[in-house]
């Protein structure tokens, strides 16, 4: 084993075909998973988020073009290890040897994920008897044993059920266990609970990070609650306009972020102890991928854009071994700033809370 | 489902006898009398009354009437085939018209499924655009167009086919006729299916099936079409309803002698008992095949199956 | 399964600029660290300004060729209708025992072979060319040709598409007046209301149109005026449910309850609420109802039951020229083209229209 990661995705860019005109939707995202770690990538709808998860999965849409990058993935075979390039493979292949076995996915919404016409039993079933010689029988059992993996009580009776029958947060399980029932060894959740009730949220959270610990999967969440990245994560991506604009662990993200982006996500979360009268909201949309984007995207929204925003590009300034972010605030020239101040209050109360 | 399934079963009892109700009160307020004929005097006409039924109270003739109706006696023709009896006319004719009706349902619905989803899952390429042009040609042209067209260029021009029914090639003279009634079954199902398999690949679990490791054949049969199936179900009774107005054009063009063919010329001759015969045999089969259809939903569905109220 | 597989090749080896090297690839300006938000407020407030839903659909509309070819070929069939049956300088009911069975002749076009009022005729000895003008030496021009009572096929082509275009217009007026309110109305009120009117919706739709009309006609006199009422019996039911639907899904919405709560009247709330919001499904589903009532009138004309002689229409003149199809084509070839092509333009005009309007249904 050379080293320890699973994941690699290095200059990923993925553009979109549509009546409108190109989309650049991904444009050149790097992510690093090591084997499990759970990672977070976080971001506005249209950031790009689900779109690199669907590319790691081999699900893009027939209208999408890679234009450049690698998804470098570390193949556990029971014999073997071997590095392989998703985006190389033809879609049998990913089929056959990645989606299920290797990496498998959660999606957002489970009223609309499963096949309303199939009972939970068979499309849990589906998976083993699809990849594996299980008998009927054995993928039964199967069925039965993650049915009880992830919570689900009465799991005999409800292995006849079809999904209509049950309530959201049972369903999101039902999904889990599907995604767990060939042994991957990633799981990307995209956004697993945004769906859900709230009470059920915490509960779903919960059911992957026992999971996590059970069997050592590594995990992805995408999704646009940093309370849940707070909840779950070992390291968080923030992603902006279909790039990484900063990355780090956990602690870094939350209580040194860098990055204007990353001081607005903040803001904009709600927190019960707060004094101010009003909620921050970041202002203006993101921009329009349909067109060329020149300079740092996120400075037409940024109360701290510089002259040299509108120019070029910034790069992903180290601030630590483990902390990156893609600003020119943090280039030495640049003026220093602080974040802003009902930022710097709510991060000293959040640190005190933890 | 019990419930779901009386229900509908009530509702189509129902209907029936709307008609029926409706087509009695026709015949009573029809101009003319059955027996229209002056040399009758009134002694004559009470007997033919009596022996009729005519001087019972209302609802004991109209009893009499759903009566009849059931046994299938409709009465005799007034003027296509005087005092015959419609029931035997119809008997033959139920046949051929069903039969080319039933070639055009199959064929239409077969070619239209399978248009559809070569469209669906070739979106965006040349299948699909084919596809799309069949279909609007297909829902927008009225089948004597194509009736029309075939029988110059295919029967007359060409000489390939009969031009006109002829009863010693059945078979070979269904094929124009055919044809041209199920190019709006075809259309129709083909722009459904399309719309409905694209909706479907668009799905989560399409996504989910996919992240699952399925692919190929299986994929598209077992998460795909099953899903997609179901809406085109119900759009199929509604099609057979277009394909009997179809019927009655292409049946004159092609001398087809079916029901259709045989309602236009009553229509035309004023014969009041064979139009009403005739319209209630396309009720019948149009509200059962409704309620058909909506069983087959509920059997198809797990979602109507297992639900105790609607 | 325990194969050491290598799938999809070898590993792309990709190299970015590292920070370093990308920072010193590029030269910086004096004033490049300098604050500059000035566009901060301006850029938000353009983000906001967008193109109206209207102006949107218009470009859109506009895309898609079919659509607006099927557009710009109804607008000609229009003007036809309109001015068509004065061009010839002959009436719709016009006879000319002398001039039947005329084929089509037109002035200039004549010389190259086309429309010069020949017409080849099966005759025992086999097919020969037949040209009535010079035979019988009439000078006179027959555009489309002469029907069998010697009447003008251009003439009354265009008049029968006036009868057309004439249900046309009925059509979408049973669609917006009768189908709409029954399901506004339906849909707004609930309950009760909705139960009962629902029920006769259910009814009514399981009674074939086929028998509905025909029945009808048995009883009314075949005309343009029982036409239109077997259309108006049968054509709103299309258009209630879809009312319907929309009003469910849209009563529920935060505008609808806000305006109820201002203490607006239920009229009000349909009308000015909700109606401008699925104005544009409304137009979508009236223009297809617009081919099918075209294609009942041929229909009825087809089985005897269309406007009386001697009144032309589409679907009567089919129904006439199919009888000699086969020696005069012609006779049903003009009022069956004219036909065919209102159907298709109207029907490919209200795809345009729902594609352009509801763009996701397009996307899938």
């Amino acid at each position: 084993m050379q080293d320890n990661y699973i994941l690699r995705i290095k200059d990923l860019s993925i553009d979109f075909q549509t009546t409108a005109g190109i989309v650049h939707a991904i444009r050149g995202v790097d992510i690093d998973l090591e084997r499990g770690e759970t990672m977070a990538i976080v971001g506005e709808s249209g950031s790009g988020k689900s779109v690199t998860a669907k590319a790691i999965m081999g699900i893009l849409s027939n209208n999408a073009t890679v234009r450049s990058g690698v998804v470098e993935f570390h193949m556990d075979n029971e014999t073997s290890e071997t590095v392989v390039d998703l985006l190389k493979m033809d879609k049998k292949e990913i089929r056959q040897n990645i989606n299920g076995k290797q990496i498998a996915m959660v999606f957002q919404d489970p009223m609309t994920s499963l096949n309303p016409l199939m009972t939970i039993g068979k499309q849990i079933m589906e998976g083993v008897l699809w990849h594996y010689d299980y008998t009927k029988e054995a993928a039964y059992n199967r069925a039965l044993e993650l049915l009880e993996l992830v919570g689900i009580t009465d799991a005999k009776k409800r292995m006849k059920s079809y999904p209509h029958q049950l309530s959201g947060g049972m369903r999101q399980r039902v999904v889990i266990a599907i995604a767990l029932a060939c042994n991957p060894n990633l799981l990307i959740c995209d956004e697993p609970t945004t769906a859900l009730d709230v009470t059920i949220q915490a509960k779903i959270l919960e059911l992957i990070k026992d999971i996590q610990e059970k069997t050592g999967i590594s995990v992805i969440y995408i999704t646009h609650d940093l309370g849940v990245v707070a909840k779950v994560a070992d390291k968080v991506n923030v992603m902006y306009a279909g790039k990484i604009v900063e990355k780090g662990n956990i602690d870094e993200i939350f209580y040194e972020p860098k990055h204007p982006y990353t001081w607005a996500l903040l803001s904009a979360m709600p927190d019960l102890n707060t004094n101010d009268e009003r909620l921050y909201a970041l202002p203006g949309t993101p921009p329009n991928l349909l067109q060329e984007i020149k300079g740092d995207a996120f400075a037409p929204r940024n109360e701290y854009a510089l002259k040299i925003d509108k120019r070029l590009e910034p790069p992903m300034f180290k601030v630590s071994d483990t902390h990156f972010a893609a600003t020119w605030l943090l280039h030495p020239k640049a003026p220093k700033i602080a974040m802003p101040e009902a930022l710097q209050n709510k991060i000293q109360r959040m640190r005190e809370g933890a | 489902m019990a419930q779901y399934i009386t229900k509908r079963v009530v509702m189509a009892i129902v209907t029936i006898f709307i008609i029926l109700l409706m087509l009695f009160i026709m015949l009573r307020f029809m101009p003319g009398s059955p027996f229209n004929d002056e040399k009758l005097n009134d002694t004559q006409i009470e007997q033919l009354n009596e022996k009729y039924g005519l001087n019972k109270p209302i609802q004991v003739q109209f009893f009499n009437y759903v009566i009849n109706v059931m046994k299938g006696d409709f009465g005799v023709s007034y003027s296509i085939s005087k005092d015959s009896d419609i029931s035997v006319m119809l008997n033959t004719r139920v046949k051929v018209s069903f039969r080319i009706g039933g070639q055009a349902v199959l064929l239409g619905a077969i070619i239209g499924l399978l248009l559809g989803i070569a469209a669906a899952l070739n979106h965006n390429t040349f299948a699909d655009t084919l596809c799309t042009v069949i279909s609007v040609l297909g829902v927008s042209l009225p089948s004597y167009v194509f009736g029309l067209a075939l029988a110059y260029f295919v029967g007359f021009k060409a000489g390939w086919l009969p031009l006109l029914y002829d009863e010693k090639q059945t078979f070979l003279s269904s094929v124009m006729p055919t044809i041209a009634l199920c190019m709006f079954t075809v259309a129709t199902v083909a722009r459904f299916t399309r719309s409905e398999m694209l909706e479907v690949l668009g799905s989560e679990y399409m996504l989910l099936a996919e992240s699952k490791g399925i692919y190929g054949p299986k994929l598209i049969y077992r998460h795909a079409l099953r899903n997609a199936l179901i809406p085109i179900l119900t759009v199929l009774a509604p099609l057979v309803v277009d394909l009997m107005i179809g019927s009655l054009v292409i049946e004159k063009i092609f001398a087809i002698p079916g029901i259709g063919s045989l309602m236009v010329t009553a229509i035309q001759s004023n014969d009041y008992n064979v139009t009403i015969a005739i319209a209630f045999i396309y009720s019948a089969m149009y509200i059962f095949l409704m309620l058909i259809v909506d069983i087959l939903y509920g059997i198809i569905d797990p979602r109507i199956r297992l639900s105790n109220k609607e | 399964m325990n194969k050491a597989v290598t799938l999809g090749g070898e590993i792309a080896s990709t190299r970015k600029l590292s920070v370093e090297e990308y920072l010193d690839s590029i030269t910086f300006e004096e004033d490049d660290f300098e604050f500059d938000n000035s566009e901060f407020i301006s850029r938000i407030d353009a983000d906001y300004i967008s193109r109206s839903h209207w102006k949107d659909a218009l470009i859109r509309f506009k895309k898609n060729k079919g659509a607006v070819f099927s557009v710009i070929c109804i607008l000609v069939i229009i003007l036809f209708a309109v001015f068509g049956p004065m061009m010839s300088g002959y009436t719709y009911d016009q006879q000319d025992i002398n001039n039947q069975n005329m084929a089509p002749r037109i002035p200039v076009i004549e010389n190259t072979g086309f429309f010069d009022g020949s017409e080849k005729m099966l005759s025992s000895t086999g097919t020969k060319l037949v040209n009535k003008y010079t035979k019988d030496k009439i000078d006179i021009f027959y555009w489309f040709g002469s029907d069998s009572l010697g009447r003008d096929i251009w003439t009354r082509t265009w008049i029968g598409t006036r009868i057309s275009l004439f249900i046309a217009l009925i059509a979408v007026f049973i669609d917006m007046v009768l189908g709409l309110s029954y399901g506004l109305i339906s849909g707004y009120f609930g309950g009760r209301v909705d139960m009962v009117m629902q029920r006769i919706v259910e009814v009514v739709n399981s009674i074939p149109t086929l028998v509905v009309v025909t029945l009808l006609m048995i009883i009314l006199q075949p005309g343009l005026s029982s036409i239109i009422l077997s259309l108006i019996i049968t054509g709103w039911i299309g258009m209630s449910r879809i009312a319907r639907a929309e009003m469910l899904k849209l009563k529920e919405e935060e505008f609808v309850l806000a305006s109820r709560t201002l203490g607006a009247k239920s009229f009000r709330i349909i009308f000015k609420e909700i109606f401008p919001n699925i104005f544009g499904q409304l137009i979508t589903q009236t223009m297809f109802s617009i081919p099918h009532a075209i294609f009942t009138e041929a229909f009825l004309a087809f089985i005897g039951l269309g406007v009386p002689q001697p009144m032309a229409s589409l679907g009567s003149m089919i129904s006439d020229g199919y009888k000699n199809f086969t020696t005069h084509p012609y006779m049903i070839i003009s009022p069956l083209i004219v036909m065919a092509l209102l159907m298709l333009c109207f029907t490919m005009f209200a795809d345009g229209l729902r594609d352009a309007l509801d763009p996701k249904m397009k996307e899938g």
